[in-house]
């Protein structure tokens, strides 16, 4: 066998390969099949899938709709485009994702660009203490922030003591965002630290010297440059906020919904396999978009990611 | 000339950048700023954990008033046999699905990495997938795939979903690992009459042993603080710690939960400095 091994380069690939492509298809592509055709099922009496084939869960997404665009400022600001349960739901998710990963990246950014800028000696030392949450249990992390808001917590409790009225902040849609914001921003600090760290700021020098202003410098040589952590970070924190399950339950105790949040529900509280199946594969369309606009501006920088 | 400007650009390059440093340290209004909302973003991630720990100290049964200094959440914590169990079957499925994945990915790195075959962009995209889907339809279609053949959930079912979605990560680990590999060690040692076999144990695994050592650090702590994975891969008898704290959460705040995340912080404290402290000496070298 080794000596097959040896001689035919095929070979060796194809047992190089095997057991990660085995694992894959396996455990990965087949149960993704399986929900697919499991969308497309009829439910029975306790809502797990049977047939018929049918298109009706996909259906229920989208029916009833009306075009009916209007502004609100519950749960940050959320424009509102359609009327009708899903499609709104939908919408809404990926609204308040991508508002989350600005918000993130405005807090980000910042951080980023003074820890690019610290000596090596602090440089490291700032790096450790984003790695740490970075690693750190997401969920025990969320926990720790709805321990802080809640009613009786320690910031109403010190708000309390100092004879102020208590905030009202845990279960509400501004819970949310600060959840989503809190536990995505070591996911774009670390990419966009990794990509202003290599950044040559005898470039800026160069097109300052150029006659460029500041903001010109920055559009035009710093933003292209950096771009591969941007994108890197913004996908690492949009993906999981529109997937978001654990901070849409601790954070919002269920009261917003988000889609990700909404599908597990399916499978839980209020079972329909098929409906929830369906919902997933939409949230799965929109996610695969994302990345392959992430790709394409990032070809070859996968490095950023981790 | 074109042959003449980069040599002298690069060489202006190098005498102007300790300048440019020092420009950035300059105070100025800008630079107050950033600092400011720097340290604030630092605070704003800090405290809330800080306060976490802090609370797990204190002997209130309820609300957040300081009443005094005790252990008694801790020994709670380690009298309690169902967290006990939860913490073990944690270190079982991380521990397995860890050798399992790194076996797995590193090999596939290999293939990919030092070969040409058809396909192979496929491949990479579909090994790209697990990293980029939510976890949730990871999740839920794994919950469905076990459903349809039957497979009772427990530490089965975890210790595949585990590596499911671990697998993908040392894979990128050790691709990039590869790509910065050194080949000509590999033909000295054959130009010296190594074979294949005593080539790739005595250089290509150990110089690529700091890359295995981080991507299995990465591994092992993604399974361990997975949760919502394993939130609908998990079995009756099976569940891990953070499956077991979650459902603490949802039946009400008690320093007890407090104590317990102060341990899983701990943890991630020493796998975090592990892997800093490898990565520091790796770039060293």
């Amino acid at each position: 066998m080794m000596q097959a091994l040896r001689e035919h380069p095929s070979l060796r690939v194809a047992a190089l390969m095997a057991p990660g492509a085995f694992w894959l298809l396996l455990f990965f592509l087949a149960p993704l099949t399986i929900m697919g055709v499991i969308s497309f099922l009829s439910r029975d009496a306790q809502g797990f899938p049977t047939p018929p084939y049918t298109l009706e869960n996909y259906l229920t997404i989208v029916r009833d709709i009306r075009f009916a665009p209007s502004l609100s400022f519950e749960g940050g600001l959320h424009v509102r485009l359609f009327e009708g349960l899903y499609l709104d739901l939908l919408w809404r998710s990926i609204w308040l994702s991508l508002l989350s990963t600005l918000l993130t990246l405005l807090l980000a950014f910042p951080v980023a660009l003074f820890m690019a800028q610290l000596p090596r000696r602090y440089r490291n030392l700032a790096l450790f203490a984003v790695m740490i949450p970075f690693w750190t249990n997401f969920l025990v992390r969320t926990y720790a922030l709805q321990f802080m808001l809640r009613a009786n917590g320690p910031i109403n409790t010190l708000l309390r003591a100092l004879g102020l009225p208590p905030l009202e902040l845990i279960f509400t849609p501004t819970a949310v965002m600060i959840g989503l914001v809190y536990g995505n921003l070591p996911f774009m600090i670390l990419p966009l630290y990794t990509s202003l760290e290599k950044f040559d700021w005898t470039m800026m020098e160069a097109a300052h010297d150029l006659g460029a202003d500041t903001w010109r410098a920055f559009t035009r040589v710093m933003l292209p440059l950096i771009s591969p952590g941007l994108v890197a970070g913004s996908i690492l924190t949009f993906v999981p906020a529109i997937g978001s399950y654990i901070t849409v339950d601790l954070m919002g105790g269920g009261r917003t919904n988000l889609i990700g949040y909404s599908i597990a529900q399916q499978f839980s509280a209020s079972v329909n396999w098929p409906f929830g199946s369906a919902l997933a594969l939409v949230m799965m369309v929109i996610v695969t978009i994302a990345a392959v606009l992430y790709f394409r501006s990032a070809r070859g920088t996968q490095r950023v990611l981790i | 000339m074109s042959t003449d400007t980069p040599i002298v650009l690069l060489g202006e390059r190098e005498a102007v950048r300790p300048r440019v440093r020092e420009a950035a340290q300059r105070p100025t209004l800008g630079r107050f700023v950033l600092t400011l909302i720097a340290l604030f973003t630092f605070a704003f991630l800090y405290v809330p954990i800080v306060v976490l720990v802090l609370f797990s100290f204190n002997s209130a049964r309820t609300g957040a008033v300081w009443q005094g200094f005790t252990l008694q959440w801790y020994e709670r914590l380690f009298n309690n046999p169902r967290i006990l169990d939860a913490a073990l079957n944690s270190l079982i499925v991380a521990l397995v699905s860890t050798a399992a994945s790194v076996v797995i990915g590193t090999l596939m790195a290999m293939a990919m990495e030092r070969y040409r075959f058809r396909f192979q962009s496929v491949w990479d995209g579909l090994l790209y997938m697990p990293v980029i889907i939510p976890e949730i339809v990871m999740g839920i279609s794994l919950l469905l795939f076990f459903a349809a053949i039957r497979l009772e959930r427990g530490l089965i079912t975890l210790i595949i979903s585990h590596v499911a979605f671990c697998m993908p990560f040392v894979y990128l680990t050790m691709r990039a690992r590869l790509a910065d590999f050194d080949r000509s060690l590999e033909e000295a040692a054959q130009d010296l009459g190594a074979d294949e076999w005593t080539t790739f144990r005595r250089i290509t695994l150990p110089l690529l042993m700091p890359g295995i050592v981080s991507s299995a650090l990465l591994a092992f702590t993604l399974s361990l603080d997975d949760f919502v994975i394993s939130f609908f891969v998990t079995g009756v008898g099976s569940q891990t710690l953070p499956v077991y704290i979650w459902g603490q959460i949802r039946r009400g705040i008690t320093p007890e939960i407090n104590a317990i995340s102060t341990v899983m912080l701990i943890l991630s404290f020493v796998l975090v400095s592990l892997s800093h402290a490898l990565q520091q000496r790796t770039s060293a070298r």
